[in-house]
This record gives structure tokens, sequence and C-alpha cells, in this order.
């Protein structure tokens, strides 16, 4: 059923009953052209635009979980492109491209809401290293804007303007950034994907992988054995558990990253919020929560939960930035696996394996990524080839030197 | 016990504003005895504009139904009309605005709210008023708001989304306001250490805690309550022969005798982390107006904790039927409570609805306090004879095997009931409804362990559990009261044998035993109307049915969905409900349906008490220099610099702006004589045999030859081959030398040195000290610098250029014996030293300097004037150290030693990082002279179009340079060495800018640096 | 989270900072590139049991190799980096 104002009266007579699974859940069939491993946003994007852009239809997402059970459902839900690095912004605006379409697309509402995104500063130093990036956006045809103490006071009045240790003397303001319903980016790709024959598969876990020599033909799960031309790992946190099944070691480390939202509260904070002299983001969902973050904890971790240290250090962050929140509480926390680069930036790329393809390394920010992932993994597993917006993503530029070192802290994947 | 309803004509109930008689007048449902308020002690307290009393010991919960309020909130989608449910923190309904103005709490719970004298609250998500609320009109709009319906509407047009839709959605939803003010109040943080943290102060808590106290252990015990004596308080058990609220008050005395027991009232452990550390919060004054001076209004707990007991009770659930949200219909346990503990009576005319046994306790006390029961229903056919007898004797009408289908009024007038296919309706305005209770097994889950199901009890109980916790009395599943005693006692006995501390068990009390009996039961499917099972989300069983039909049945899939548990009190009445009917849908059993993951908080936490005094000026500590008493009696001004503050600049009366200051302060330096506190920059002490060796190793240039005396400029780089730090050592003996780094990276450096020195080469024999804060270094700079010099060192010293030449470094003594550094360094490319004298005696060689400098016209000055000179020298600071840069890239390959290997060799020539292309450092001035150059601005060659295709770098810094008479910069550029007298474009669109520049040396003064050496 | 550092006993996390596996060896200075990728770049980043070195900054300035499950956070041990296994 066609997702639309007639379809909601209509079962609004009907006793809601006309209502079809979002999505089929599928048993896997035994042969596959692509199997996807991980049925979070990135993957099920893969599989739709593999699907729609490429015309493979063959196609099975298998997904240990619940898709969406990973990343994709404990992110901070904040699009943006406000890039510094030439490999990086193309692909990132890529992204917002698709993100402002993708409703029509879908025909799901993820609710994209562009309601702006301000990194501020708190010294010249600062403000000239986000002129730099402001400029670099600009250049490569991305809206961005600098903006000062004043601008910034009239758009957020309950900043600590007055008694911040670190003043704050100004932003750069991506009006185009905002943030999209994490759970239907996820709902939305499984149904449109499903609608072109892409079969979903829960509960599958891949355990192994078929292979022939150095070629891989298809995953083993706890489903049984799925043949498959072409296999695309896209597992976020799990990525070296996976690529390890394959037998590869990954420039990537599993860390937690927490975030909370806050009890609902009528409208406070216009769009999203950056601390620049601590580790803190915010934005307000539609529902009205609190959304914020901050720093990963900095350690290895496969346990999707942190420690008191960063909670304290995220609410610091925040008290010091926005000393009117003080009395939100606190309503949930959650942790997320996410896969640490060791510069920062992601991998999506043919591995080393034929038949083998990697979509990894997306650190803290695969959410914003989700729509240009699936569109430019979908294209390297097609064409065995990179994507134009993704071309900088190679697994070897580490070999080769080529990084993407956003924030210039090398090869030390908790400081990214 | 017996009561009677103090004021039945309830003419006192509604006073008005202007009717406020002051005294504590009687509220209409407060018992007339019984409870453990304090009837000496009314307060006054306002709700939605309207004066009432209420009395020491109350909530605002049991105060507002003590004078018959009924509506305290409106529900979150359709703003349906809601009343107080619950008597604790699971409550999702009676919710309201606390306090005003910046000290406003939206969303807080009733049922929580410990009453104050002249408390204020005010009903929430309701316009105009609460009594008739325009969204309300909502409710006839549900066919249409089902579950997910916002992910199927609003796409048209695409734009109207951010413009129509979403403002109206977002404030239609939301709870309380916040009041966008600054919170006045203070938040702390503590740690504590203990042998046993129990958790609850319970019959099991208590016992648990006196166990051990008792053994001499170390005790902290915390309750969520004002009051600790959990049910104890609320179910009025008979110990012995006493209440069993006396048995608490007397466990109480005795654990404040000990000195090593901590009893924490008020205090929620929230969280379970590793190692053993719990998180809780203590509202040290939300009982209060507002916190007394000195007192934080909550404070933070890092609890640490050898072994635990989790004795947190259990959470009553209802049973889902249709109208189950009109206001009356409450948690049999809650009218329990708020009868044995609050002396009220929630309503005149109750009935009960339950699957077990524990309501019909609830009933026998409720008829014992004088609270009119009416109706006894329950969905079991047969039920224990001795629930029956009290209930039959005291005249209520029993129906087995019934339910209720619907109910009827605003607030509640009637209740719709259904015995074997007749249906009924009787007349109530209270229905106390059960559905069993579930464990609060949330902390046994907080480390990623899933609770595990109980068919006996038809709830999840702990399974695995957080290493060194136990679970005891209710939280475990155990709901009688003889069971919670020995529970809490046998818990703490093992807990504190596996630390080696003996203890015995008290002897057993004599409590009365009630068994519980249930009979699994979840939503009546007959139900007429909406069934809520998430009150505050407006989830009904209709929406669980969508979210079925849609394939939404994973058990988070379904809570992302419906929004089900989503809501402020985190599903705690609700959860359990959702999961049993996606279970009956799916013909799946309970656990194989599983539950959503338990995570802290377990109840919400301010994100005031997180933080801490973290906030304003002490949100990180502020690091001064020797000199900042000193530089504020000149009058700097000061900036922060990452964790310093340090002097920016030094204004002279009549000084217009700053730029003229630094323009003075910079000329004075390159003409005469200046001095600058450089004390921030990081001071490593290295000492050893192998010192030489491990600076060889580290650096990309060659030390362990440098001659003792002297001083060298260092580079050294990250493995990964990029630059990570720069700065001038010195070899004060053979196996001495002393390390500067930049201000940014020192703490970096001295780790990185300490990771080589024990992790990659342990066998060097060299030992490090940090003594950055043990050193005032000032740097004294300018061609009067020497002359300036020779005033404050001791006699005996050799100031001389052939004694003491560019790069030397000595121990000496100044202005009288004070012991001392020199080095003959330079960051402003003049005649410079860095002299360190002890930290305590900063401001005294500061001091010393402008008197001896007087003559020369000296000046101290402050960062801008640094980075101005530092520019005009082209030496690479933060921006062109910026992580992304090689040696190569910042003029500075040279150094690389090929004899040698290094830390970072090995990467670095990689082709990505030795690309001739690569961006590198230049100098570069404006062509019009007068334009103003600004770092951020990217390089785009002139004639070409500025997008990204031709971006050919960008300026990392730039300064007026007073001595140039123009704007100067540096700029990594493609290419740039080899381009020396081109011209670029910087483009610098986000401030508007555009600049002809023309590519130039770095080094602006005197490049073959002559001045340094004279 | 705390770390019972063999020298100040168990300490809060805060105290210390992170760096990762322990097991990587710096190669020698005449092994090629390739071994000295491997050590910058690649890493096993297991799901149980990890030996990952820890620096306790606030604390005695030891460099600690801590035996660490990353599934449950659970550490066997800890002792200084410097020591010979």
């Amino acid at each position: 059923m066609t997702y639309s104002i007639f379809s909601v009266v209509t079962n609004a007579f009907a006793g809601q009953k006309l209502w079809r699974p979002a999505w089929r859940d599928a048993t896997p069939k035994p042969a596959y052209d692509v199997v996807i491993v991980g049925g979070g946003g990135h993957g099920l994007a893969t599989a739709y635009y593999l699907a729609k852009v490429h015309g493979i239809r063959n196609v099975a997402v298998v997904e240990k979980g619940w898709i969406g059970s990973g990343n994709a459902g404990r992110n901070t839900t904040i699009i943006r492109s406000n890039y510094l690095l030439p490999g990086n912004i193309p692909f990132y605006e890529w992204s917002m491209k698709l993100w402002e379409g993708l409703e029509q697309e879908l025909n799901y509402n993820a609710m994209v809401s562009q309601r702006s995104v301000l990194n501020l500063y708190h010294s010249d130093a600062q403000r000239d290293a986000y002129a730099r990036r402001g400029n670099a956006m600009r250049l490569h045809g991305v809206d961005a804007e600098l903006i000062d103490r004043e601008q910034v006071r009239s758009m957020l009045p309950f900043l600590d303007f007055d008694n911040a240790r670190f003043p704050i003397k100004g932003g750069l303001l991506q009006k185009r950034g905002g943030t999209a319903r994490h759970d239907a980016v996820v709902w939305g790709y499984a149904r449109a994907a499903d609608r072109l024959g892409v079969d979903i598969v829960q509960n599958c876990e891949v355990t192994g992988f078929l292979r022939d020599g150095d070629r891989i033909t298809g995953v083993e799960t706890t489903q049984g054995p799925i043949r498959a031309a072409k296999v695309g790992i896209s597992v976020a946190g799990s990525s070296s558990r996976v690529a390890a099944l394959a037998g590869l070691r990954l420039p990537i480390e599993s860390h937690v990253l927490q975030a909370f939202v806050s009890e609902g509260i009528k409208p406070l904070i216009p769009g999203v919020v950056t601390f620049g002299a601590g580790h803190f983001y915010i934005s307000q969902s539609d529902k009205g929560g609190l959304v914020f973050g901050g720093d990963i904890d900095g350690y290895n971790s496969y346990a999707q939960r942190g420690n008191l240290a960063v909670v304290e250090d995220v609410c610091e962050g925040g008290m010091a930035l926005m000393p009117a929140i003080g009395r939100m509480r606190i309503l949930r926390s959650w942790g997320g696996i996410v896969d640490m680069s060791m510069d920062g930036s992601p991998i999506i790329d043919r591995s080393p394996l034929d038949g083998l393809y990697l979509n990894a390394g997306w650190c803290y920010g695969g959410f914003k990524a989700t729509p240009a992932a699936g569109w430019c993994f979908a294209h390297t597993i097609a064409r065995d080839e990179p994507h134009e917006f993704s071309a900088a993503y190679r697994l070897d530029r580490f070999v080769t030197g080529h990084l993407i070192d956003e924030k210039g802290v090398g090869a030390q994947p908790n400081l990214h | 016990m017996s009561g009677e309803l103090a004021n039945p004509a309830g003419v006192l109930a509604r006073r008005g504003v202007e009717q406020r008689s002051g005294k504590g007048t009687a509220a209409v449902r407060r018992l007339a005895t019984g409870g453990l308020v304090d009837r000496t002690r009314p307060l006054e307290f306002e709700f939605d504009g309207r004066r009432y009393t209420g009395l020491a010991g109350d909530t605002l919960a049991s105060a507002l139904l003590a004078n018959d309020v009924r509506l305290v909130g409106r529900s979150f989608k359709y703003h349906r009309p809601r009343g107080i449910f619950s008597a604790g923190c699971d409550e999702p309904n009676a919710l309201v605005e606390l306090r005003t103005g910046a000290r406003t709490e939206p969303n807080t719970r009733a049922t929580t709210v410990e009453l104050y004298d002249r408390l204020t609250a005010s009903s929430q998500n309701r316009w105009p008023s609460l009594d008739f609320d325009v969204l309300s009109v909502n409710r006839f709009a549900a066919p249409l708001l089902g579950a997910g319906f916002y992910y199927k509407t609003f796409m048209w047009p695409a734009s109207f989304w951010e413009k129509v839709y979403e403002p109206l959605i977002r404030r239609a939803a939301g709870l309380g306001r916040a009041s966008g003010q600054s919170d006045p109040d203070a938040y702390e943080k503590s740690h504590a250490f203990c042998d046993l943290l129990v958790i609850g102060a319970g019959p099991a808590g208590l016992m648990a805690a006196l166990t051990a106290a008792r053994a001499g252990a170390r005790v902290i015990l915390a309750d969520e309550g004002f009051r600790m004596g959990g049910s104890l308080l609320s179910d009025n058990p008979v110990i012995g022969d006493r209440p069993g609220s006396d048995w608490a008050a007397q466990a109480i005395a005795e654990l404040k005798s000990f000195p090593d027991v901590t009893l924490m009232a008020r205090t929620t452990v929230f969280g379970v982390y590793d190692g053993g550390t719990y998180g809780a919060v203590e509202r040290v004054a939300d009982h209060l107006p507002s916190p007394p001076p000195f007192l934080p209004r909550q404070r933070l707990w890092h609890i640490v904790a050898k072994r635990t007991v989790l004795a947190a009770g259990a959470t009553e659930r209802p049973i889902v039927f249709g109208g189950n949200d009109r206001p009356g219909v409450m948690l049999a346990g809650a009218v329990r409570t708020y009868a044995n503990r609050y002396a009220v009576a929630a309503g005149a005319d109750v009935a009960v609805f339950a699957n077990n046994d524990s309501a019909w306790r609830a009933a026998r006390d409720l008829v014992r306090a004088g609270v009119a029961v009416r109706t006894m229903i329950d969905v079991r056919d047969t039920v224990d004879p001795a629930l029956l007898a009290p209930l039959k004797d005291a005249g209520v009408r029993i129906l087995l095997g019934s339910r209720v289908v619907g109910t009827s009024g605003k607030r509640l007038h009637g209740i719709e009931v259904l015995t074997g296919g007749h249906r009924s309706s009787i007349a109530a305005d209270t229905l106390a409804v059960s559905g069993g209770w579930s464990p609060n097994v949330n902390l046994t889950c907080h480390l990623g362990n899933r609770p595990a199901w109980n068919e006996d009890i038809a709830a999840f109980v702990p399974d695995k559990l957080p290493p060194g916790m136990a679970v005891a009395g209710a939280a475990n599943g155990r709901f009688g009261l003889a069971d919670c005693f020995a529970g809490g006692a046998s818990a703490a006995v093992a807990a504190l044998e596996e630390l080696g501390i003996a203890a015995t068990a008290p002897a057993l009390l004599r409590a009365e035993d009630e068994p519980y009996r249930i009979g699994a039961f979840w939503h009546v499917a007959e139900s007429r109307g909406p069934a809520f099972v998430d009150q505050q989300n407006d989830v009904t069983v209709k929406d669980i049915g969508i979210a079925h039909r849609e394939g939404f049945r994973a058990v988070e899939h379904l809570k992302r969905y419906t929004t089900l548990g989503m809501a402020t009190d985190q599903g705690k009445t609700s959860n359990m409900i959702g999961l049993a009917i996606m279970a009956e849908l799916t013909g799946k059993g309970i656990p194989q349906t599983g539950t959503t993951i338990f995570r802290a908080p377990y109840t919400p936490v301010t994100i005031g008490a997180f933080a801490g005094h973290h906030r304003g000026k002490e949100f990180r500590p502020t690091r001064l220099t020797p000199t900042q008493g000193w530089a504020e009696r000149q009058g700097a001004v000061f900036i922060e610099t990452g964790a310093w503050l340090r002097a920016q600049y030094y204004p002279k009366p009549g000084e217009s702006d700053w730029q003229e200051t630094v323009n003075r302060e910079v000329r004075t330096v390159r003409s005469g004589v200046g001095f600058c506190d450089v004390s921030t920059l990081g001071k490593i002490d290295i000492q050893g045999p192998d010192a030489g060796i491990l600076l060889d190793r580290v650096y990309i240039n060659t030390w362990s030859t440098l001659g003792v005396g002297k001083a060298r400029y260092g580079v050294m780089l990250r493995e990964d081959g990029m630059v990570m730090d720069d700065g001038t050592t010195s070899r004060l003996g053979p196996c001495h030398f002393i390390m500067t780094t930049t201000t940014a990276n020192a703490a970096k450096v001295y780790q990185h040195l300490e990771f080589c020195l024990q992790v990659l080469w342990p066998e060097l024999d060299v030992q490090l000290a940090s003594v950055s804060e043990q050193w005032a270094q000032l740097s004294v700079a300018g061609p009067k610098a020497r002359e300036t010099l020779a005033r404050i060192v001791d006699p005996g010293f050799d100031l001389s250029n052939e004694a003491f030449p560019f790069m030397s470094a000595a121990g000496l003594t100044v202005i009288g014996g004070v012991q001392a550094r020199l080095f003959r360094i330079s960051f402003s490319g003049e005649l410079a030293y860095e002299i360190a004298v002890p930290a305590g005696q900063g401001e005294r060689l500061a001091e010393a300097l402008m008197t001896a400098g007087a003559e020369f016209g000296i000046t101290p000055y402050g960062t801008e004037a640094l980075g101005v000179m530092r520019i005009e020298k082209g030496h690479a600071a933060g921006s062109e150290l910026n992580g992304l840069t090689t040696a190569q890239d910042l003029g500075l390959g040279r150094m690389m030693s090929k004899k040698k290997d290094f830390i970072g060799r090995m990467m670095s020539q990689r082709p990505g990082l030795t690309d001739p292309k690569r961006p590198a450092l230049v100098g570069l001035r404006p062509v019009d002279r007068s334009a103003r150059l600004r770092a951020g601005a990217h390089f785009i060659p002139v004639g070409a179009d500025a997008i990204a295709a031709n971006d050919q770098g960008h300026m990392t810094s730039t300064a007026y340079s007073p001595s140039l008479g123009h704007s100067i910069g540096l700029g990594l550029l493609s290419c740039g060495p080899s381009r020396i007298g081109e011209r670029v474009r910087a483009v610098d669109p986000v401030r508007g800018a555009d600049t002809e520049v023309e590519i130039c040396n770095p080094v602006f003064i005197d490049p073959q640096g002559d001045k340094l050496r004279v | 989270m705390r770390i019972p550092c063999p020298y100040c006993g168990s300490r809060d996390v805060q105290e210390f900072s992170y760096l990762g596996d322990a097991n990587l060896r710096r190669p020698d200075h005449e092994a090629p590139e390739a071994a000295f990728h491997d050590y910058v770049y690649l890493r096993d980043n297991p799901a149980g049991p990890h030996r990952e070195l820890w620096y306790h900054g606030s604390g005695c300035r030891n460099w600690l190799v801590v035996t660490r499950n990353t599934v449950t956070h659970d550490i066997a041990g800890a002792r200084f980096a410097k020591e010979p296994t």
C-alpha cells in the first residue's frame, strides 16, 4: 500500500485493519546475486540502490538481530555535510542531497528536518579553522555561513554568553543540516527495498564465508549457507569481527559511543548546536526530548554501554554551554559500537578478496552518510569500481599515505 | 485501625486564592487517623493557581488527593485528561511543572515530590487550562493518529515538513516547558566507598543493612524515598506486635548508631557501571523551597562498592481495559499506600479490579482504614478464602471471573463489568487496579544481562547479575514479608563472607506470611473504548495491533514504532503489558518475545547533577602563569588559550585599541627590548646515560652529539609520519637535557616520551619529570636584551656573545642568588634569551626586568605580539602544526636524519606524504598592501573559478606586521616553495573576501638570522 | 570502570588514558614498510579478552598492560608495561 493521507483515512475507517507488513520477514533463498551483511541503514540503503539504480534485485540483506538494531537506531540523528577535506565534502553533500528527496523517493516520512547545524567557536584560531572549513564547503557548492556572537545570541539567547570559561565568539552555520528520524530511515529503506524484491532476513547471523580460493562465494549463517556472487559487509562496530571470518585485519577499532535523551519539553532548541570547547552536541526531537551526546568512551568495546566519566563530561559541556538545561532530566542513555578507523574516515571499497566488498570505518558519523553510503557502496558492488564521491575511501590509503584525517590526530582511533 | 472522612462535605476543598485562610484546615479526603503524616505541621501549597493545604510527610500527589484534586495532567498525544495513577516513580500521568521562574522543573512526578511549605506547581501540556484543553480535539482524530501515522503522511509538498507540519507537531508534543533561564542552583559530586551497598530501604534492604552493620562492615544504605521503610510504610504489616513502620524506624535508629554505616535517603541509585561503580543522585534540597546557603540542590555520587544487595522492590502493573486512563483509575497498591502511609482516601467509592492476591490485601487495608470499598472484581474464578473473608465481612460486593470492560465520567464515575457474558454498570469514583507485580530488575541488567521469565509470578526476575551484586526481596520476585527479611539477611551474610567478614543473620522476625498468587492477565479483549497500555504516550492495545500487522514485532521495533515505554516513566507500568500483548498476537511465549534492554538511568536524572560544579568559569580549571598577578597589576588584557589564561596585550593609557598596543609592543621589542611570559611551554627534565639516544629516536634530527651547554631546535613526528610537536631542547649536562614542547602539546609529548621509555625501549636508562609548573620562564627579546639581562644576572656570569652565543644554555643565579636557567634562543627573531627561575620567583623576575630595562623602554608583551613576531619570522605554530603536515610541508624536511631510525621515519616516506604537490609553507602578502589577510582563506589561481577543483591550499596564520606596515600571512600552498613571486587569490567566501596575494619567503624579517647572533 | 594499577591500587578510569592494543610490537628499523603499516594501522580488535595499554597520567605515570574483556569490560589484571612478561 502506498502511504498517503488517503491510506491513513481509509485505514481509520477500516479500523486500521488494511495495513500490511512494511517489509516481508523473508527466509533466505539458497543463492543471490548479492548478499549484504548487516541490516542497518547502510546495508538496507545499499540493497535499495542496488535494486533501484543498478537493477540488481536478487539481493538479500542478512541481519543478526532486528533491522536497525545497531547504530542506525542508536545515534543522535544528525545530518550535515560540513566537512573540511576534499575527500569528504562531495560524498557528504551527495548524502545531503539524497536526504533532501528521501521521503518522496521512499514514500516514507523519515522526518528529514533541515533546521540547521551550528558549530560554535570560542577563539580566534577556532574561528579561522571554521572559516577554512566553511570556505572549503563553499568552494564545493555547499552552504556555509560564518556567524558572529550576536548572531548566535539571536538564535540561541539561552546560551551562557556572560560567564563562560570559553567565551562564545560565533559559529559556523550550515542551514541545510539538521536531523532525521533514525528508525524511520531504516524502515523506509527496508520497505522500499522490499518492494523492489530485496529479501530482508532478520535473526540471521553470519558465522563464516563460503570461499573458492581467494574468492568469496557466499556466507555461512545461522539460517544455513547462502551463496552469492558478491558479498558486501556493512556492519559498523562488528566490521573487524566479520572481516576476521574472512581472514582480514582492518584498520579499525570498535569503541562505544554513548548518547542521551531528556524528558520531552516544549520547543527550546531550534536546530543542532555543537559546543566548540568541550564534547557536547544537542538537538531537540519532534517529541520534545533533548537529544545529545559527546565523545566516545575511548577504549575498545563491544558492550553497547559506557561509563559515568563520559556521561559527566557530556553534561558538563552541556551546562557550560547552556545552563538552562540543568533542571532537565536525562531519560534514557544508550551506547553504540562505532567502527573507529585509523584516520577517522570511512572505507567503501573492494576487499583484498574477490567478491567481498567493505563498507566500514564510519566512526561516530555513519548516520548522516546513510543514503550516500548506500548509493556508493551499491555502485562499488555493481560496477566493481569506486563511485566518484567515495573514491577517496580506499582501503589502501593507509599504505599509500593518502589519509583523510579531519581532526589531524593520526592513527589513534579514540582521538578521532 | 479505623478512620472516617474528616470533612465529607468537601466545602474546604476548593478554596480560591482570595479565600486563603492560612491555618491548616483539614482536607476533605484526609482520614481522621493513621498515616505517617504530621498532623501538627500543615503545609500550604498551590496547584494551578489554587491554594491547598497538605501535611508534612505528604507527597504532592497525596496532598492533591487529600484535597480531592483528581484531574492533574494531560496526555502526550491526545491531550486526554489524566489523574494520579501511582504513588511512586512509575507515575505516567501526574506530571507537573514544579516551582516557577528559573527553578521551573517540567515533567515532575507529583507522586515523588515531597511536599514543602509554599510549594507551587502547575499542570502542563494543556491550553488554555487543564479543564478545557483545546488540543483535546486530537482524540476525535485518534482513528487517524494510530501508531506510525506520521511516517505515512506529511510528505507533500516536501518543503512543508519544516515549515508547517513539524512546527505544529513540535508545539503539540513535548510536555512541560523549560524556563529558558540559567539554573540558579548548585550541584556537587562526591565519591564514596563501602563493603556493602544496599539499594532500597524496605524490609529486605533494612535487614541486609542491619546484618552487615552488626558485623562491622562499611555499609551504605540508599533509598529513593524521603522516608526509609519502603513497603513497611505503605503496606502497613504487623511485625511482632507492632506496625511495620515502627520496626523500620527502630531499624533505622540502630543503623544510625554504627559509625561505618551511611544512610542516604532521597538518593536514587540510578545506574550500574563497571568495576562495582554505582551512580546515585542525592536530592539534597529538593524538599525545600530553595537550597539553603552552601548546600547543593542535588549531589551526584560515585559509590564504589565491593558488594551490593539490590533490594529495590517491585512495581505494580495495571490491567489494561477500555477507558482505563480516566482520572480515578489507579494502581491498587497506590490506593493502599495513600490510605496507609498518607491517611488519604483516594476516593469515596472505591472498586478494585485485579488478577492477584495483593490487591485483596489492598482492599482489606482500605476497609480497615475506613475507605469505602464497595466492589471487588477479580478475573480469577476462585481465590483463597482467607482473602474473601475480611471483604465479605465489610459488605464488599465480590465479582469473581469478571473483568472491567469500560468506564464513564470525565473523572471516573462508573465502570462497566463483564461477568460470565453479562455486562453491568457499577458506580465508582475510584478504581484500584492490579495486574500483578514486576520485580525492579533494572539495575541487574545495566551491564547487559537479561532477566528471566518466571511463570509463577508472571514476571521477569533477575537472572545473571553484575559482578558483586545479590538481589533480595521483592526485587528478586519474593513478595512475602518473611521472605524479604530472610532474603536480605542471607544476601548480606553471603556477600560479607566473600569479603572475609563474618556475619550472622538476625533471628527471624514474626511477620504476617502473605502468599502471592496471580492469574496472568494483561488486557481485557472485550473492552469498550480505547484501552491504554502506555498512558503517557497514549499507546493503545489497538496500536500494538497495528505494529503487529505491519511487521514491527520485535520488542524494540514495537517500542520504537508505537513509542511504547518511551515516555518519562520509561514504561515502568506499561512495557510488560505491551510485550505480553505482542506475545499474544504472535503466538510466541513472553520469554521468546523477549524484553527491551534496561539502561541507566533507573529514573530520570537531572543534567545539572551530572555536571556538578563544572559550569560557567568552573567548567574547566584555569591555569595561570607565574606572572599572572603581576600582569594584572600592569593592566594586562587576558585571553583563554587552551587550559591557560595568558596576558594577550598590555595596553597603556591613551592607546585606542588592541592593535595600537600590539604594534607598540612589537616595535619596542624589535627596536629595544621586551619580555613575555612563556612558562606555558611544556618543560620536561630528561636525565640518564641514554637520554641522548632517546632524543635521537623521538626527534627527526640528531641529538646525541649536542654539546653540554648547547640548545637545539627539534621536530618530532608521530609514528604515522606527521609532525607531532616542535621545540628547543638543551643539554645541561652529559646525562641531563631539558626539553621544551609547545603549550598545547605539553601533556601529550610527556606521555609519548614515557611511552617510548616504558613500552618501546624499556632498556634505555632514562628518567623523565615534567617540570612545566616548576619554572617561570620569561622570554627577553630585542637588541637591548643582553644589556637588560646584564643588570639582573649575578656577577661572574659572562653574557658576551663570545662566551654565551646563540643556542647556548646554562645554569646561573640572578637578582641576588635566585637559581635560574638561561637559554639563548629566539622565537621573535631578535637577540633573545629565555630565562627560567623557580615559579614562585616569576613575579620578582618580571619586576626586576622592568627595572633593568627601564632605561631601554622595556615593555612586557602578550600573546598577540608574540604571535605577530612569530609570523614575521615564519615559525610554524598551532595552525601549521595541525596534525596534517609533514616536516617537508613545513620546510623542515632537511632536518630529517638519514643516518638513524626515529619515530615516524618509515611512514613519512609513503607517496601520499612525499607528493611534491602537497601544500607547503610559504609567506603571503597582499598585492594591495592596504588589504587585510585572514586565516582560513583558500588559495585559488588568479583568473580561475573559485571552485574546489582549483583549490590549492589555505592561509594558516595572518597578522598585521608593524615592522612592514602591512598584513602578512603564512599558508600551505600546493608546490608553494617553488612558486615564490607568483600571485594567487586568497578567497574567503564566508567573509566575503577575495584578495590577490603574492607568494613569498615565509621569513619576512631578517631572513638571514643576523639579528639573532649579534 | 576501575583499573587496578599495580602501583596505586584500584583507581577510577578517569585517571588513565588509553592507547590501544598492547600486543603490537614496533618493527625493527630495517623491517619493510609493510611491517610498519601493519604496526601503525592494523588491529585485531577482538570481541573478548584484550591486552591493552593504559597510561596512569593522573597517578604514578606508569604505562600499564591491562587485560580487559571488550564485551563485558571485566578486567582480569594489570601489570607495568616496562616489566618483561
